[in-house]
C-alpha cells in the first residue's frame, strides 16, 4: 500500500509539474503551426507570471491576476509579431531578445515596485488559485484503488490544472476541425496558397501569436499565483524551454503534445522526489558499453561520422570503464540529482537525433511571408 | 537595392538601435523613480572615470570578444549558435583540468596549452549539434539551448562532487598553481611605463582576444575556407552547386565557433578567478549574441561592441552599488539592444532607406545597376 500511495503522489505532482510545461507547449503550437517559430514562451511565462503576482497582490484576486499575467504575455506576443510577421526579422533572434527583456525587466519592475529584492509579496488568501476538491472527493475515497486515485490524483488540484488539460481536446478540435484552425494549419505550410485563396496571412498569423500569448500567460499565472505564492527571479526556470523540446518531441500535435508533457513532467517529479538514483553497476557499464558499440557502429558510413560517433563511442566506453574500475561490477553506481536534472534536455537531443522518428517542422516555420506585388 | 550608402548601414543603423535601446531603458529608469541621465553619469565615471574601471570595462569586454565572435562566425553560415553560454563553461572545465593537472613552469607555457584546452572542449561541445544539424538537419538553435543546460548540469556535478577539494564546502575547483597565473594589465602596462590599475582583474587575455579578432578576419575574409564559409551563409544551394559540401561547412562552423566561445575561459577561469567556479561564465555566451548582431557579424564591429558591452556591465554594476537601480537594468538594455539589432531591424532600415532615397532624388542620372553584392 505504501507503494501504491508513493506512486500517487508521484503521479499526482507529475500532473503539477506537467501543467505550465503543457499550456506553454500548445502555446508554441499554435505559434508554430502558423509559421511563427517561437523561442520566447520562457519570457512570456516570465512575463505574466510577475504581472500576475503583483496585481493579484495589489488587488487581492486571483482572477485579476490572471487577467494581468495574459495582458503582459500578449503585450510580449504583440512585439513578437509585430517583429516576425509586420517587420519581417528574424524570429529566433527575437524571441532570444524578449526572454532575455523579460528576464531583466521583471525584476527591475519588482525591485521599482516592491523593493523586496526583485520578488513581490507573498500572496495569501483570494490572491491565489487555491486547489478545488472535486465532489464526492472524501465519500469515494473509501472504495479501494480508484477511491485514492480520484482523491489523490484528480480531485485537488488548481483550476488552472483543470483548464490546461483542457486545452488540449480544445487545441485538437480547433486545430482540425474548424475552418480557422485548418487555415492555420495551411498559413503554416504554404502561406501562398493562403494568401491566393484570399485569406489573410498577416491576421492569421497574428491570430495565432495571440493565441500561443494567451495560454502562456496562463502558464506564467499558474507559477505565481498556483504552485508558489508570489513572483520569483526567473521562477520559469527554463520551463518555456522544455516545452519547446517537448513540442518537438510531440512532432507539432496536440495529444503527443500532452503525452511529452506528461513525460517531462514524470522526469520532474520523480527528480524532486529522489534526489540521487542508484543504479547496479553491471547495468550501468553494460548500458554503456551498448551505446557504445551502436556509436561505433553506426560510424561506418562516412569520415565525419567515424569522427564524431567516434569520439562519443570512446567517452562512453572511458566512462564504463572509469566506473568499472571505482566500482566493480557487484557495486552500486549513484546517477546525481544534477545529472538527473539534465535528462529531459538530453532526452531530447537524443529525439531529435532521430532515435525516435523524424520531427518535421512545419514547412514555412521561420520564414517571413513576403506578399508577391 | 543599393538606397542607401555603406557606412549608414555599418555605423548608422547600430547606432540608431542603440539609441532607441537607451531611450527606452532611459524610460524604465524613470518609471522606478530614478534619474536616468545621472544613471548614465555613474556609469559613464564608473566605467571609464578611472583604470580601475577601465580594467573591468576591458575584462568583461574580452569575454564578450569570445563569445561575440563565436556567434559572429556562425552568423556568416548563417548558424545561429547561442550555445556560446555551454561552450564557454566546457572551455572552463578544459582551462582547469589543464591547469590543475599539468605542472607548468611557467604561464607562457601554460597559456598556450590552456587556450588548446579551452578551445578543444569548447569545439567538442559545439560538436554535436554542429552536427546533428550537418547530418540530420536538426536545427543548431534547439540543440545548442539544450546543449547549455545539459553543460550546466555536468559542471554542477564535476565541481560539487568530483572537483572540489575534499577540505572545502565551495563548490570550485582548488586554485591553480601560481605558475598558471597570467599577468594583469597593470603588469604588462608597468613595463612600459602606463600606471594601471592593481586591483581590476583585466589580464593578457585581452591581447589574446585582439590576437582572435584578427585570425577570424583574416579566416573569414582572406581564405578559402572563409569564402567558402560566407558563400553557404549567403545561399547554401549555390554553395553546394560551387562544390562547397554542406556538411563540412557547418561543422567546421560550429567547430570554430565553438572553440572561440570556449577561449573565453583563459580570461574568467585563468586570468581573473584562477580557479573554476560555479556559473562562471555569468551570461557572457548570451552577450556574445547582442555584441555580434550591434558589431554586424564583423571582427571590428564585434570588437567595438564588447568595448561597449564591456562598458555598460562595468557601469550597470557600479549603479547597482549607488542607486537602488538593480544590475539587471543591463540585461533589459541587451535585451533591447538584440531586438533591434537583429529582430526590428526592418523597422530601423525601411524608414533610413527612404530618407536617404529622398536625398538621392535630384541627382537622378540613370547609373549603372551596381552588382548586387
Amino acid at each position: 500500500m505504501d507503494i501504491f500511495i508513493t506512486i500517487l503522489q508521484i503521479l499526482d505532482s507529475t500532473l503539477r509539474l506537467a501543467t505550465p510545461l503543457l499550456l506553454a507547449c500548445l502555446a508554441g503550437l499554435f505559434s508554430e503551426r502558423a509559421g511563427i517559430f517561437d523561442i520566447g514562451l520562457e519570457g512570456k511565462m516570465l512575463a505574466a507570471a510577475f504581472m500576475s503576482a503583483a496585481i493579484a497582490f495589489v488587488t487581492g484576486s486571483a482572477w485579476i491576476g490572471l487577467a494581468a499575467g495574459i495582458g503582459a504575455s500578449l503585450v510580449f506576443s504583440l512585439i513578437h509579431g509585430l517583429a516576425s510577421i509586420t517587420f519581417r526579422g528574424n524570429q529566433l533572434i527575437s524571441g532570444v531578445a524578449l526572454n532575455m527583456l523579460a528576464l531583466g525587466l521583471t525584476v527591475l519592475i519588482a525591485q521599482g515596485w516592491f523593493s523586496q529584492a526583485g520578488r513581490t509579496p507573498t500572496l495569501i488568501g483570494d490572491a491565489r488559485f487555491t486547489s478545488l476538491t472535486l465532489p464526492f472527493a472524501e465519500t469515494l475515497s473509501v472504495i479501494p484503488i480508484l477511491g485514492p486515485i480520484y482523491k489523490e490524483l484528480i480531485s485537488g488540484h488548481s483550476i488552472l490544472v483543470y483548464i490546461a488539460f483542457l486545452m488540449v481536446p480544445v487545441t485538437w478540435w480547433v486545430l482540425y476541425r474548424t475552418r480557422f484552425g485548418l487555415r492555420l494549419r495551411a498559413v503554416g505550410e504554404n502561406p501562398a496558397a493562403v494568401d491566393t485563396a484570399g485569406i489573410s496571412v498577416i491576421w492569421l498569423r497574428y491570430a495565432a501569436v495571440m493565441i500561443c500569448g494567451v495560454l502562456c500567460g496562463i502558464a506564467g499565472t499558474y507559477l505565481s499565483t498556483s504552485i508558489q505564492a508570489g513572483f520569483t527571479d526567473n521562477m520559469t526556470a527554463n520551463r518555456g524551454y522544455i516545452a519547446l523540446a517537448a513540442l518537438i518531441f510531440a512532432k507539432w500535435r496536440p495529444w503527443y503534445a500532452l503525452g511529452a508533457c506528461l513525460l517531462f513532467g514524470f522526469f520532474f517529479a520523480i527528480d524532486n522526489r529522489f534526489q540521487n538514483i542508484s543504479l547496479y553497476a553491471w547495468l550501468a557499464i553494460a548500458l554503456l558499453i551498448l551505446i557504445a558499440a551502436l556509436l561505433f557502429f553506426a560510424a561506418r558510413k562516412s569520415r565525419l561520422d567515424m569522427f564524431v560517433l567516434g569520439t562519443l563511442g570512446t567517452i562512453s566506453a572511458a566512462i564504463a570503464i572509469l566506473i568499472w574500475t571505482t566500482n566493480g561490477l557487484a557495486g552500486s553506481v549513484v546517477i546525481p540529482g544534477q545529472l538527473m536534472q539534465s535528462l529531459p534536455y538530453v532526452l531530447t537531443v537524443v529525439i531529435l537525433a532521430g532515435f525516435v522518428g523524424k520531427a518535421t517542422p512545419p514547412k514555412a516555420g521561420g520564414e517571413p511571408y513576403i506578399k508577391e506585388r | 537595392m543599393d538606397a542607401m550608402p555603406k557606412w549608414a548601414e555599418v555605423i548608422l543603423i547600430p547606432l540608431i538601435s542603440l539609441i532607441l535601446a537607451f531611450f527606452l531603458s532611459g524610460l524604465v529608469i524613470l518609471a522606478i523613480g530614478e534619474n536616468p541621465i545621472r544613471a548614465l553619469q555613474i556609469m559613464i565615471s564608473g566605467a571609464l572615470g578611472s583604470t580601475y574601471g577601465w580594467g573591468y570595462t576591458l575584462y568583461y569586454a574580452t569575454n564578450f570578444i569570445f563569445t561575440g565572435l563565436a556567434v559572429a562566425v556562425a552568423f556568416q553560415a548563417r548558424l545561429f549558435n547561442i550555445g556560446g553560454e555551454g561552450q564557454a563553461a566546457l572551455g572552463g572545465l578544459g582551462v582547469a583540468l589543464i591547469c590543475l593537472y599539468i605542472p607548468f613552469p611557467h604561464w607562457t607555457m601554460a597559456l598556450p596549452a590552456a587556450i588548446l584546452g579551452a578551445a578543444i572542449f569548447g569545439a567538442f561541445w559545439a560538436m554535436i549539434p554542429g552536427y546533428l544539424q550537418a547530418r540530420l538537419g536538426v536545427h543548431v538553435v534547439i540543440t545548442t539551448i539544450m546543449f547549455n543546460f545539459i553543460g550546466a548540469s555536468i559542471l554542477n556535478y564535476l565541481l560539487v562532487d568530483i572537483l572540489r577539494p575534499p577540505t572545502s564546502m565551495n563548490p570550485a575547483t582548488a586554485r591553480f598553481p601560481d605558475a598558471t597565473n597570467l599577468p594583469s594589465l597593470h603588469d604588462v602596462l608597468s613595463v612600459v611605463g602606463i600606471p594601471f590599475s592593481r586591483a581590476a582583474p583585466a589580464n593578457i587575455s585581452f591581447f589574446i582576444a585582439i590576437l582572435a579578432c584578427i585570425v577570424i578576419w583574416v579566416l573569414i575574409w582572406h581564405t578559402r575556407l572563409g569564402y567558402q564559409i560566407r558563400a553557404f551563409g549567403q545561399s547554401e544551394s549555390a554553395a553546394k552547386y560551387a562544390g562547397i559540401s554542406p556538411e563540412k561547412i557547418i561543422m567546421v562552423t560550429m567547430l570554430i565557433s565553438g572553440g572561440l566561445a570556449g577561449m573565453m575561459a583563459i580570461n574568467n577561469v585563468m586570468g581573473e578567478a584562477e580557479r573554476l567556479v560555479q556559473n562562471a561564465v555569468e551570461g557572457a555566451g548570451f552577450i556574445g549574441i547582442a555584441v555580434a548582431l550591434m558589431g554586424r557579424s564583423h571582427p571590428i564591429g564585434v570588437f567595438l561592441a564588447a568595448i561597449l558591452f564591456g562598458f555598460l556591465y562595468q557601469g550597470g554594476a557600479e549603479l547597482s552599488l549607488e542607486t537602488s537601480i538593480p544590475s539587471d537594468l543591463i540585461v533589459v538594455i541587451q535585451a533591447l539592444v538584440i531586438l533591434f539589432t537583429g529582430a526590428l531591424d526592418d523597422m530601423v532600415r525601411a524608414p533610413l532607406k527612404s530618407m536617404f532615397l529622398m536625398f538621392r532624388k535630384p541627382e537622378a542620372t540613370p547609373k549603372a545597376p551596381k552588382p548586387a553584392e
